[in-house]
């Protein structure tokens, strides 16, 4: 049995990850009972609201790009131990530096993308990399600083779309105006589909994964995470790695604000990185900060973000629904699982 | 300046005060409740709704601090019971609470709703200056003014006060001391979320009447920010909210000249905010912070040390 | 008044902290409580402080049961603490710390607070200022302080833990003249230590504690020597070992100063050769731990010069003399040595850094993994996380983790808490490498190691190297009184 093939999961967890899911999922159903929404009815209309055709097969993927991208984010610095929530605030800047590249660069399209990319990524690169200076020199704890990066990074957009980048005549927070269509990512047919950016995400995802499995920096990092002191005695440098890991952080966030501005809005709005940033904490934390299932979790809040605009469309349903979902699944599942985590602390004892 | 200007100000920074004095408490027994964008939204909403539906606005009140209190009890109740991060619960509970509170308060949108009542207080209001600052105001207002009064005291000058700060401090010490650490920190996280709650409310009551779906777009992140800048001191704190409450009204003014600023400001607190934590974790700064005991209240913005850490008696 | 504590027994995984402790102290009298560390004194203290729950025995004041479920319960009997640690808050002044926890009353009483403090202050000669920061404030002060706090309770014992540790000698004589004030004002005192000659200038009687027992009660004064042979039971080293001719010089210290956590280090002069042991004496905090850390650069020391070798080490940090060699093995395994969640074959794969590969290859890591365990007899499997193993096979990972150039090795209490087998084990390692030309030196509290094993003994006292003795000098008993901080 080769150490790669290890897959050591107790039957105590998979028994209590499985009851916590199912009890999530009943109570979620029954909110949605309580607010009108016949159960079947709405699992239905969920199902064909985010997957039901071609159109909105392609929204839900292009929802879980950038989520995919922010929690791939976030798992790689929670493997160090960092809280980054400021990832919302690099998706703008990254937003910000692609959008710089796409509305003043003139270069054939293919190119123009790869700039772009690379520029969101510097862009997030470099908001993660200021929150990684207050935190290590400044000493600023990683949640504050990067929670008020993120609102300079807000405030910066704003000043951007309605002042210099303004739209010729009316200066509105509706957006700038559109890119050039060179700097369009391309589509499949006339859908919202891009396959650029599903492979972006794929690749971030994949690259956290990998780091974090077969890296000596991702092993570095776990270490650092859970006992700096400790592994900075066994020899890893332990600065370095935390500011690399809010700078790798940085990157893929910056990318994911590349999406949107390049793949999704094709200009830059204020509502740019769309909360994105704040889901994906939600995501990664049911996920238990790993690569695949936070992926596969993104997949489904992505579902529940485009399908419950049917329960809008068709039964009527507020539009919060969707996030009010997420929500109760997220937080009932860590309950429930605390709860068996504490009762098998109390038979230990 | 203007009375009258001032007076707005203090009018209009109000429910943040109500809010920073009520996370101030909190954050000095030692818990941190991050959910204050989602709580103080579901209470304005909750607040909103119950004084439309039933004619009060004190029930109004009421409501809208219970259900914040409510907020706040799954924080702590989960990290001491549960031994659940409060942070993460935190955040989680910050989307929740957003979304929640437009579910559930999507019937009263644009809804004219009943509003605190004006009050003037007979003599004092005729006090030149002072008056109108002061004491042309609403009961809220007043009672903002005796919350910034009450918290101080309390957490300088009473037992349990001092009590609840140790417990913040330094848990172990407090409970060897016999101090019952997690129960503080139960009912102090309980009265924080409730004075959120009012603050919550006295938005959609008061300040910004009626209740529609962002009412209050990142109010419970300047709070925080404000507590952190206010040093977790009642009275910096509150002076954080008015100065806050001024960068604002002078954006409305200078909105018809610089358009734009009004958007660009509410981001202030932020920068400033993290400067002051720089600043407040500069070597030097520390050195003046601990040689005078004067200069050093002023200066001192350490948090709880025991901030966010819970205890157990193992 | 009488305290009778009864048959107090408590443990701890399968050591007992406490076993069938009884000593009867009656009010008016200082009675001392000695014992080096891991004797059992703490575990007691807690247990009258109503910290720890026993599980067994009694404790009766005037004959009247106990029940000490809580630090609130043991404050209500009139039981009165002194921390090691002085349990202050350090924003707060003085006069705020004198009131938490002291006072029923709803409005924070401080006129009459800053009275009390006051009259204590005068009584017993402090000088506290009520508004300075406790921050401020010296251990010694701090110490006052807290003392002055538990008198406003009016306690009728009052407890001294280790009160001496981080204070200075003019300190220590307020201390001191304020216990017996108290004693002499019919308190009923219990003053806990390891250092003897404190215990014999202030206490009227003593019981000593040796490994979780009662080793023996004395009226003071009495010889030394019969203390000595309580504390530590029977002296003398069971082992021959050979000792190979030893090398050149490894390791230079100079004029090193340095402080960590309270505990300091002065060392004027400090030498070891290859292939020779230095064993380091003394009681916790006596100043080794800093010494041992300051060398391998976990502190950073005010002044001093290291040799290693050719290298100057000074202004080189942990991670660059780890390279030139230097490999420090700390006393927290869990803590600073190994990390808890991860797994052997990790940890493996964490530290080999010879290749330059970015890649870690788990198939010649989990290999490795299962080499380094046969070899070092660990009890576990690659796939066992650092927590899951026992002591003793946490130290022999910490071991395979070692660079094979190491060249000097520094360890903090290589064998505590272990058992023989896993300490003979680890010693035999020791000696191997100490063959291959090794310099190793180690701080130990047990005294048979120390005797067995080192080439060179020193012995740390109050921050000082206050004794050195080659192997063939080595005399038990004074060691043990240096140890002990007498000054024969």
């Amino acid at each position: 049995m080769t150490y790669l093939k290890k897959m050591f999961v107790s039957n105590m967890s998979v028994m209590s990850a499985f009851c916590a899911i199912t009890i999530s999922l009943m109570l979620a159903i029954l909110l949605l009972w309580f607010s009108g929404a016949p159960p079947i009815e709405t699992g239905k209309l969920l199902l064909e609201g985010s997957l039901g055709n071609a159109t909105r097969l392609s929204d839900t993927s292009m929802v879980w790009v950038p989520l995919a991208l922010a929690s791939a984010s976030l798992i790689i610095t929670f493997a160090a131990g960092l809280w980054n929530i400021g990832v919302e605030g690099q998706i703008i800047v990254g937003a910000i530096f692609a959008s710089f590249v796409a509305r003043e660069f003139d270069a054939p399209a293919p190119l123009l993308w790869g700039a772009m990319i690379m520029a969101g990524a510097l862009g997030g690169m470099f908001w993660g990399g200021l929150t990684g200076l207050l935190r290590i020199k400044g000493k600023v704890n990683e949640i504050f600083g990067g929670l008020g990066l993120t609102f300079v990074a807000t405030g910066i957009v704003i000043y951007l779309v309605i002042g210099p980048w303004k739209r010729a005549g009316i200066a509105s927070t509706s957006g700038t105006a559109p890119f050039d269509s060179k700097a369009w990512f391309p589509t499949i047919m006339d859908l919202r589909v891009s396959p650029l950016a599903i492979l972006l995400a794929l690749a971030g995802l994949w690259l956290v994964y990998y780091l974090l499995k077969q890296s000596k920096f991702g092993l570095q990092l776990r270490a650092t995470g859970i006992n700096a002191i400790a592994a900075s005695r066994l020899g890893v440098r332990t600065e370095r790695n935390l500011m690399l890991a809010f700078l790798l952080g940085g990157v893929l966030a910056g990318i994911a604000g590349t999406v949107q501005v390049g793949a999704m809005h094709h200009k830059l709005v204020p509502s740019i990185s769309g909360g994105y940033g704040y889901l994906a904490i939600l995501v990664v934390l049911l996920g238990n900060y790993k690569s695949f299932r936070s992926g596969l979790i993104s997949f489904f809040f992505a579902m529940i973000a485009v399908g419950s605009i049917q329960w809008q469309l068709r039964l009527d349903l507020h539009s919060s629904l969707g996030g009010v979902t997420q929500g109760i699944l997220v937080l009932v599942v860590l309950v429930v699982m605390a709860i068996f985590t504490q009762y098998q602390r109390n038979q230990r004892i | 300046m203007h009375p009258e200007t001032i007076a707005t100000i203090v009018a209009a920074s109000s429910p943040l005060v109500f809010a920073v004095l009520g996370e101030t408490l909190t954050e000095k027994v030692g818990v941190v409740n991050l959910s204050l964008d989602g709580s103080m939204l579901l209470a304005a909403m909750v607040g909103f709704a119950i004084a439309f539906t039933t004619g009060s606005v004190e029930l109004g009140f009421l409501a809208a601090a219970l259900a914040s209190s409510l907020v706040a009890l799954i924080i702590v109740f989960t990290s001491i019971e549960l031994r659940l991060n409060q942070i993460a619960i935190g955040l989680i509970l910050t989307l929740l609470g957003t979304k929640l509170a437009a579910f559930l308060g999507q019937d009263f949108v644009r809804q004219v709703g009943p509003s605190v009542q004006a009050r003037a207080i007979p003599y004092l209001e005729d006090i030149p200056y002072l008056g109108k600052i002061f004491f042309d105001h609403n009961p809220v207002v007043y009672a903002s003014f005796l919350a910034i009064v009450l918290v101080y005291t309390f957490l300088f000058h009473t037992r349990h006060g001092l009590e609840l700060q140790s417990s913040g401090e330094r848990p172990e010490a407090a409970f060897a001391k016999g101090i019952p650490v997690n129960r503080l920190r139960y009912i102090y996280t309980a009265l924080g979320g409730a004075l959120v709650g009012i603050g919550g409310a006295a938005f959609s009551l008061d300040v910004k009447l009626g209740w529609s779906e962002g009412h209050i777009a990142n109010f419970g992140w300047i709070a925080l920010a404000i507590v952190i800048f206010g040093g977790w001191h009642p009275v910096r704190a509150a002076l954080g909210c008015y100065i806050f409450g001024a960068l604002q009204i002078i954006a409305l003014r200078l909105q018809p000249e610089l358009p734009g600023l009004s958007q660009v400001l509410p981001i202030l607190p932020f920068p400033i905010m993290i400067l002051t934590l720089v600043a407040v974790n500069h070597p030097l700064i520390r050195k003046i912070g601990l040689r005078s005991s004067v200069l050093g209240k002023i200066v001192r913005s350490d948090p709880p040390a025991a901030l966010g850490r819970p205890f157990w008696r193992e | 008044m009488t305290l009778e504590i009864d048959k107090i027994s408590k443990h701890f995984g399968n050591v007992y902290a406490n076993n069938n402790v009884s000593l009867s102290i009656d009010s008016g009298e200082i009675h001392g409580l000695l014992g080096e560390n891991g004797a059992g004194k703490s575990t007691l203290v807690k247990i009258l402080s109503g910290f720890f729950e026993k599980e067994a025995g009694e404790i009766r004041l005037d004959g009247q049961l106990l029940d000490l479920s809580s630090p609130k319960d043991s404050i209500n009997c009139g039981i009165g603490i002194l921390h090691q640690e002085p349990m202050v808050f350090l924003p707060f002044s003085v006069l705020d710390n004198f009131l938490i926890g002291s006072t029923d009353q709803f409005l924070a009483p401080r006129k009459q607070a800053l009275k009390q403090l006051q009259e204590i202050c005068n009584k017993f000669d402090f000088e506290l200022d009520p508004d300075a920061p406790v921050s401020l404030l010296t251990i010694g002060q701090r110490q006052q302080l807290e003392i002055a706090r538990l008198l406003w309770l009016d306690p009728k014992v009052l407890i001294f833990d280790e009160p001496t540790n981080a204070i200075s000698p003019v300190q220590r004589e307020k201390l001191f003249t304020t216990i017996r004030q108290l004693a002499a004002d019919g308190m009923l005192v219990i003053f806990v230590s390891h250092k003897l000659d404190e215990i014999a200038a202030i206490c009227d009687s003593v019981t000593v504690l040796r490994k979780g027992e009662v080793a023996g009660s004395k009226e003071l004064p009495c010889p030394e020597s019969e203390l000595i042979a309580l504390m530590f039971g029977k002296l003398f080293p069971s082992k021959e070992i050979e000792t190979p001719q030893k090398g050149g010089i490894q390791l230079t210290v100079s004029n090193l100063k340095s402080i960590e956590d309270r505990e300091s280090i002065e060392v004027a002069n400090f030498e070891i050769r290859q292939s020779e042991i230095v064993g380091i004496a003394g009681i916790e905090g006596a100043g080794q731990r800093t010494f041992l850390r300051a060398i391998a650069g976990r502190n950073s020391p005010e002044s001093g010069t290291i040799i290693s070798g050719r290298n100057l080490l000074d202004g080189t940090n942990y991670h660059q003399r780890l390279e030139k060699g230097l490999y420090y093995m700390p006393a927290d395994r869990l803590g600073e040595g190994l990390i808890s969640e991860l797994t052997i074959t990790e940890h493996i794969a964490l530290v080999e850094n010879k290749k330059r590969n970015q890649i870690i290859d788990w198939e010649m890591s989990y290999l490795r993994a299962t080499e380094l365990i046969s070899h070092f007899q660990i009890q576990g499997t690659p796939e066992s996380k650092a927590e899951s193993l026992s002591g003793g096979n946490q130290q022999r990972l910490m071991f395979a983790l070692m660079p094979t150039d190491a060249d000097t090795i520094l360890l903090e209490h290589p064998t505590r808490g272990l058992d023989i087998e896993s300490a003979d084990w680890i010693w035999n390692q020791l000696l191997d490498m100490r063959s291959d030309d090794c310099s190793i030196i180690f701080s130990s509290s047990d005294f048979e190691e120390l005797l067995s094993y080192s080439d060179k003994i020193i012995v740390c006292f109050a921050g000082r190297i206050v004794g050195e003795f080659e192997k063939s000098e080595f005399n038990p008993a004074h060691i043990a009184s240096l140890m002990s901080g007498s000054q024969i």
